[in-house]
C-alpha cells in the first residue's frame, strides 16, 4: 500500500488508487466535472489537474495512480492558475444564462468560478451557436446544448450503468454537441439520474423545472418507500413558501449515496413518486361523515377494544398491518395487538400482485419494509383469512393500516365488511376508495413526516428522518396506537421512536446490538439466526 | 546520393510495379528475416540502424518494437499509419501509390519481429488512389504467397487489412487512429497504457508511419551499419521532405538527415521564384513552430530542430516569401486547428476556436490592443493541459507567429 502526501497530509491507500480518490479520503476536494466515482474515467474536463513533485507537467488527478512517496500539491499557484484557465475555456461558449437556468445555485460552473475563477472576462467574440436549447429529449429530461460542457458523464452513465446508450457527442471541436442518437429518446427506468450527475444546467428535470429555486430547498435524509430496495434518498422541500407552491412542500427527491444499496442512483418511479406526501391527504379524524376530535376517535376505538377484551373475544379483532409502516410502528402494533390484546388476528401480507422489477434497483415487492414486518410481527394469521372472516361476520373490529381493500379485493367485499363489522377502522395517510366504507378514518403520517427505520430486501435496517410536521391533524402511526394503548390502561411509555427501537433491539434477536447511532446513514444488516 | 525509399518512385511506368519490385530483390529481405534471423535479431538490427519514427515523433523504431511484451498471450497487432493529415505533408501518399510492395515487405518483417499475425494499414480517406494501390498490392502479394497463410513456406501467417479513414486529422494521432480503427469516434486515449501494452482491441500494438515501415526491407538487406552511416549521428538513413509554398520546384525530396534547411530550399527546391526573399518557413508540417530566415542553416534532423525550438515533425516544409501576410498565415493555421480539434478535452476544444476568432478579428481589422495582449496567454494556456499533443501543437505553432512576427500583428491593430 503506497503512502503519499497531499498538501502536507500523509495517507496510505491501496495500490491503484487515483490521486483524486486519495484526496477525497483526506477530505481534500479537488474540483471535478467529468470525474464521477461511479463512472469510468474520461479525463476530458482537465479541471482536476494537480502538481506532482518532480513531474514537469501537471497531471489529471482523476486518472493518475498514486505511487509510493508521491508528493501532491492541489493548491500551488500553478494549479490554481490552471483551474482559472480551464474555467475560462469552459465559459468561452457557455451562454451564462444563470438567471433563467434551473441549475443556478447548484451549478459547478458557478461554484468553481466563485472558488477559483474570479477573473475579468477577456471574451469579446461571438459564441458558437448550438442547435438545441430547452429541447425535450425524453419523458423526463430537457437538454440545453449551449450549457453543456461535454464532460460526458451522462454518456458514460447510459453506456455503463443503464447500458441503454442513448447519448452521444456529435460533431467536432467547439461545435461538439451532446445529443441523443437519431431516433432515440432518453427513456429508460433511470433517466432522472443524468440530471443529478450533470454538473451544469445542460440536463434539467422536467418535473422540477421552474418550480423552485434550489436555495429555498431544505434537505432531509430518507429512504425511498417505493419498493423493497430501500434506495437512500434526500427529500428536498421548500421551507419558506409552501403557499406559493399550491401548498406542496416536497419539490423533488434525489438519490443519496450508499454504496451497499443504491450507490448514487435511484429509479424514475421512485424519484417522481412524492406528490402523495402533499396531495390527497386525510387531514382530520372522521367518524362516518363527521369530522371529530382525536379524543373522541381514540375513545371510539378503545371502547370497542375494551368490550371485546372483557368478553374474551379478542379473536374477533382483525388487524391488517402494512409493510409500508416503519419497524417502530410495527413493533407498537405487536405490543398492542399481540400482547395487550393477545388473540387478535394480525397480518400484513395482503395479496399484492408483484410489480415490475429489473436486475438493478427495481424490486417487485413495492413495500419498503417487508423484511421488518416479517421479523417484528411474526404473523401467525393470514390477511386473506382475516378478510374472509370479516365478510362472514366473524370479525367485530377490523383495523386496516393504509391498504385500499377495494383495489386488493373488490368493492363487494368491502361493502360486506362495512356492513358486518361493528367497527371498521382505516388508519392511513392518504384518501382511497376504502376510506368511504370505513366507519372511522384516522389520519396518519407519511414516511417524510416520520422518524423510524425500514428494513430492505437485503435485511438492511435503514433510518428515515422527518422533513416536517405531519399535515393537518395527522399523527404518526405508533403515536396513534400509543394513545389507544394508554386509553386501554396499558401505557407503553414511549417518548420517541428511538425508545421504541431500543425496545426492539432488546426484544427481537435479529435487531439485537442495533441502535440509531450504529445504523447511522448507511444502515445495518439484520443478524442472521 | 543513394535513394532508399524513393528508389522505385518518380520514374516512368514504375507505378505499383509488382514485377519490377520483385526483380529488384523484392521480398528477399522478408525471406531473409523469416528464414535466417530471429525476431530479437531483427529488432536489434533495426535498433542499430538508428531508424527513427518518420511520422513526426522521431521515436526509435527498434526501441518501440522491443516494448511489445512477448509474455502476453493476447494477439499482437501492427498498425501502419498512413493517415498523413499534417498540412504540408504528402510523402506517404506517393509511397503508398508508387511502391506499395515496399510497405508490405516492411510489414512482413515488422510483424515477424514483434510476433504479430495481423497488420492494418490505415489510409487517409481522401487518398483513394493510395487506397486502391495498396489493396491491389495486397491482392498481388497474397496471390504470390508473400501474405496470408504460411508465407513463402516459412510457416508464418500474416493477414493485412487496408482500412480507409473518414476524414479527421486527429485520426493520425496514434491512439485516436486505434479508436477509429475499432469503429469509434476518433478521440485520443489517455496514456498510459501505451499502445505497446494496450493498443488495438486492448492488445499489444506497434504503430509506425508508412515511411518508417518502407525503410525496413532495405535495412535488413544491406545491414544496420550501412543505414546508420547514411544519416546523422542519431538519425539513421534518409528521410522524405515535402517542399511546398513559394519555391521554384515543390515536391518530395529524399535527402539525408544532416541536410540543412537552406540546402533544401535553395539547392534542391530551386529557391524562391521571381527573385523574392524568404520571410518564413515551417520545417515540419503546420504543427511545427515557424522559422525565420536567420534560422535556416539548421540541420533537418529531429534533435537539431528541437534544439532551436521547432520540430522535424512530418517533414512538411512550407516556404513563405516576403509577400506573405504572416497574420493571414497564422489565421490559416489557427483555422485548421479549430476545424480539426476533436473536441474531447476542454482547453483544445474551446481554445482552438477562440484563438482562431481572435486572430481572424485581428486580420480583418476588428481587434483592439487588448486582443493582442491576451492572445499569447490564451494560446499558451492550451498546450500542456490536454490529452494529446494537438494542444501543444496549437500553442507552439500559433504562438510562434505571434512571437516572431509581432510587428505585423501590431500593424493590423493600429490601422
Amino acid at each position: 500500500m503506497p503512502t503519499l502526501t497531499i498538501d502536507g497530509k500523509q495517507i496510505e491507500v491501496p495500490a491503484g488508487t487515483t490521486i483524486i480518490q486519495a484526496a477525497d479520503k483526506l477530505g481534500i476536494t479537488i474540483p471535478r466535472y467529468c470525474y464521477h466515482p461511479a463512472l469510468p474515467v474520461s479525463g476530458n474536463c482537465r479541471i482536476c489537474m494537480i502538481e506532482v513533485e518532480k513531474q514537469p507537467k501537471l497531471q489529471i488527478s482523476c486518472y493518475t495512480p498514486v505511487t509510493e512517496g508521491m508528493v501532491v500539491k492541489t493548491n500551488s499557484p500553478k494549479v490554481l492558475g490552471v483551474r482559472k484557465t480551464i474555467l475560462e475555456f469552459l465559459l468561452v461558449n457557455h451562454p451564462v444564462d444563470c438567471p433563467v437556468c434551473d441549475q443556478a445555485g447548484e451549478c459547478k460552473l458557478q461554484d468553481y468560478y466563485m472558488e477559483h475563477g474570479q477573473y475579468d472576462s477577456r471574451l469579446s467574440d461571438v459564441k458558437v451557436k448550438k442547435e438545441k436549447k430547452a429541447f425535450s429529449i425524453g419523458p423526463t429530461v430537457m437538454l440545453d446544448q449551449e450549457r453543456c460542457i461535454l464532460c460526458t458523464r451522462c454518456v458514460r452513465f447510459t453506456d455503463n450503468i443503464t447500458k441503454t446508450h442513448e447519448f452521444g457527442v456529435f460533431n467536432r471541436g467547439d461545435h461538439s454537441q451532446l445529443d441523443v442518437y437519431p431516433g432515440k429518446q432518453l427513456d429508460n427506468s433511470y433517466s432522472g439520474n443524468v440530471v443529478d450527475i450533470c454538473p451544469v444546467g445542460a440536463l434539467t428535470d422536467k418535473d422540477f423545472r421552474f418550480k423552485c429555486r434550489v436555495w429555498y430547498l431544505d434537505k432531509t435524509k430518507s429512504v425511498c418507500p417505493g419498493c423493497s430496495m430501500g434506495c437512500n434518498i434526500t427529500v428536498e422541500w421548500d421551507k419558506m413558501r409552501p403557499a406559493q407552491l399550491k401548498k406542496a412542500r416536497v419539490m423533488r427527491l434525489k438519490p443519496r449515496h450508499n454504496q451497499d444499496v443504491n450507490d448514487y442512483w435511484m429509479c424514475d418511479k421512485g424519484r417522481y413518486k412524492y406528490r402523495f406526501i402533499d396531495e390527497n391527504r386525510i387531514q382530520h379524524p372522521q367518524l362516518n361523515d363527521d369530522v371529530i376530535l382525536w379524543d373522541r376517535a381514540i375513545d371510539t376505538v378503545a371502547q370497542a377494544l375494551k368490550s371485546l377484551k372483557s368478553f374474551n373475544r379478542t379473536d374477533r379483532i382483525g388487524v391488517l398491518a402494512s409493510a409500508q409502516l416503519t419497524n417502530e410502528d410495527l413493533f407498537v402494533i405487536r405490543k398492542l395487538f399481540k400482547e395487550t390484546l393477545k388473540g387478535a388476528q394480525v397480518d400484513f401480507r395482503v395479496p399484492q400482485p408483484p410489480g415490475d422489477s429489473d436486475s438493478f434497483l427495481i424490486k417487485a415487492d413495492k413495500n419498503p419494509n417487508t423484511a421488518g414486518a416479517l421479523n417484528i410481527l411474526e404473523p401467525d394469521a393470514d390477511a386473506a383469512g382475516i378478510v374472509q372472516k370479516a365478510i362472514s361476520g366473524d370479525i367485530d373490529l377490523l383495523y386496516v393500516f393504509g391498504h385500499d381493500l377495494i383495489a386488493l379485493w373488490d368493492k363487494k367485499t368491502v361493502e360486506q365488511i362495512s356492513r358486518k363489522a361493528k367497527l371498521f377502522v382505516y388508519q392511513g395517510s392518504n384518501i382511497n376508495d376504502t376510506c368511504n366504507y370505513a366507519h372511522l378514518n384516522l389520519p396518519s403520517s407519511v414516511y417524510a413526516e416520520k422518524t423510524g427505520t425500514f428494513t430492505n430486501c437485503q435485511g438492511r435496517v435503514q433510518r428515515i428522518w422527518p422533513a416536517f410536521l405531519p399535515i393537518g391533524e395527522a399523527k404518526g402511526d405508533w403515536d396513534i396506537l400509543s394513545l389507544l394503548s394508554a386509553k386501554l390502561g396499558v401505557p407503553l411509555g414511549y417518548q420517541d421512536s428511538q425508545e421504541i427501537f431500543k425496545d426492539i433491539a432488546a426484544t427481537l434477536a435479529p435487531f439485537s446490538e442495533m441502535s440509531y447511532e450504529k445504523i447511522s446513514d448507511k444502515g445495518m444488516l439484520l443478524k442472521l439466526l | 546520393m543513394e535513394k532508399i525509399v524513393t528508389r522505385h518512385m518518380f520514374q516512368a511506368n514504375t507505378q505499383n510495379n509488382f514485377i519490377g519490385y520483385l526483380k529488384d530483390n523484392g521480398y528477399q529481405a522478408a525471406r531473409k528475416a523469416l528464414t535466417q534471423m530471429t525476431p530479437v535479431g531483427v529488432i536489434d538490427e533495426i535498433k542499430r540502424s538508428n531508424l527513427r519514427g518518420l511520422g513526426g515523433a522521431g521515436f526509435g523504431a527498434g526501441m518501440k518494437w522491443s516494448f511489445i511484451p512477448q509474455n502476453n498471450l493476447k494477439p499482437k497487432y501492427l498498425v501502419v499509419n498512413g493517415d498523413e493529415g499534417e498540412p504540408g505533408t504528402f510523402k506517404d501518399k506517393y509511397i503508398l501509390e508508387q511502391d506499395p510492395h515496399a510497405v508490405l515487405e516492411g510489414i512482413i518483417i515488422t510483424c515477424y519481429a514483434v510476433g504479430s499475425h495481423k497488420a492494418y494499414i490505415y489510409i487517409r480517406g481522401e487518398y483513394t488512389k493510395s487506397l486502391h494501390s495498396m489493396q491491389n498490392a495486397v491482392a498481388e502479394a497474397t496471390k504470390a504467397g508473400f501474405l496470408g497463410h504460411d508465407i513463402m513456406g516459412t510457416g508464418y501467417d500474416i493477414d493485412v487489412v487496408v482500412h480507409p479513414g473518414a476524414g479527421a486529422y486527429i485520426c493520425g494521432e496514434e491512439t485516436a487512429l486505434l479508436e477509429s480503427l475499432e469503429g469509434k469516434k476518433g478521440f485520443p486515449r489517455l496514456k498510459p497504457p501505451f499502445p505497446a501494452v494496450e493498443g488495438l482491441f486492448g492488445c499489444p500494438t506497434v504503430i509506425n508511419n508508412v515511411e518508417t515501415i518502407s525503410c525496413v526491407p532495405a535495412i535488413i538487406n544491406k545491414g544496420a551499419e550501412w543505414y546508420a552511416k547514411l544519416g546523422s549521428e542519431k538519425n539513421g538513413g534518409n528521410r522524405l521532405f515535402c517542399v511546398s509554398g513559394h519555391v521554384v520546384n515543390p515536391g518530395v525530396y529524399e535527402l539525408a538527415h544532416g541536410v540543412t534547411l537552406r540546402e533544401i530550399i535553395y539547392d534542391h527546391a530551386g529557391g524562391l521564384p521571381h527573385g523574392r526573399k524568404l520571410k518564413a518557413v515551417i520545417p515540419g508540417g503546420i504543427s511545427a513552430p515557424v522559422l525565420t530566415p536567420d534560422q535556416i542553416d539548421v540541420k533537418m534532423d529531429f534533435d537539431s530542430l528541437k534544439a532551436i525550438g521547432s520540430m522535424a515533425g512530418s517533414g512538411g516544409i512550407i516556404v513563405m516569401d516576403d509577400t506573405t501576410d504572416m497574420v493571414w498565415a497564422a489565421m490559416i493555421a489557427a483555422r485548421f486547428f479549430a476545424h480539426e480539434s476533436c473536441g474531447q478535452c476542454t482547453p483544445c476544444r474551446e481554445g482552438s476556436g477562440w484563438v482562431y476568432r481572435i486572430i481572424k478579428r485581428i486580420y480583418q481589422g476588428g481587434a483592439r490592443e487588448h486582443d493582442l495582449l491576451n492572445l499569447p496567454g490564451i494560446v499558451n494556456n492550451i498546450g500542456g493541459n490536454t490529452i494529446c499533443a494537438f494542444g501543444d501543437a496549437i500553442s507552439m505553432s500559433v504562438g510562434s507567429y505571434v512571437t516572431k512576427f509581432r510587428s505585423e500583428f501590431e500593424a493590423k491593430i493600429k490601422r
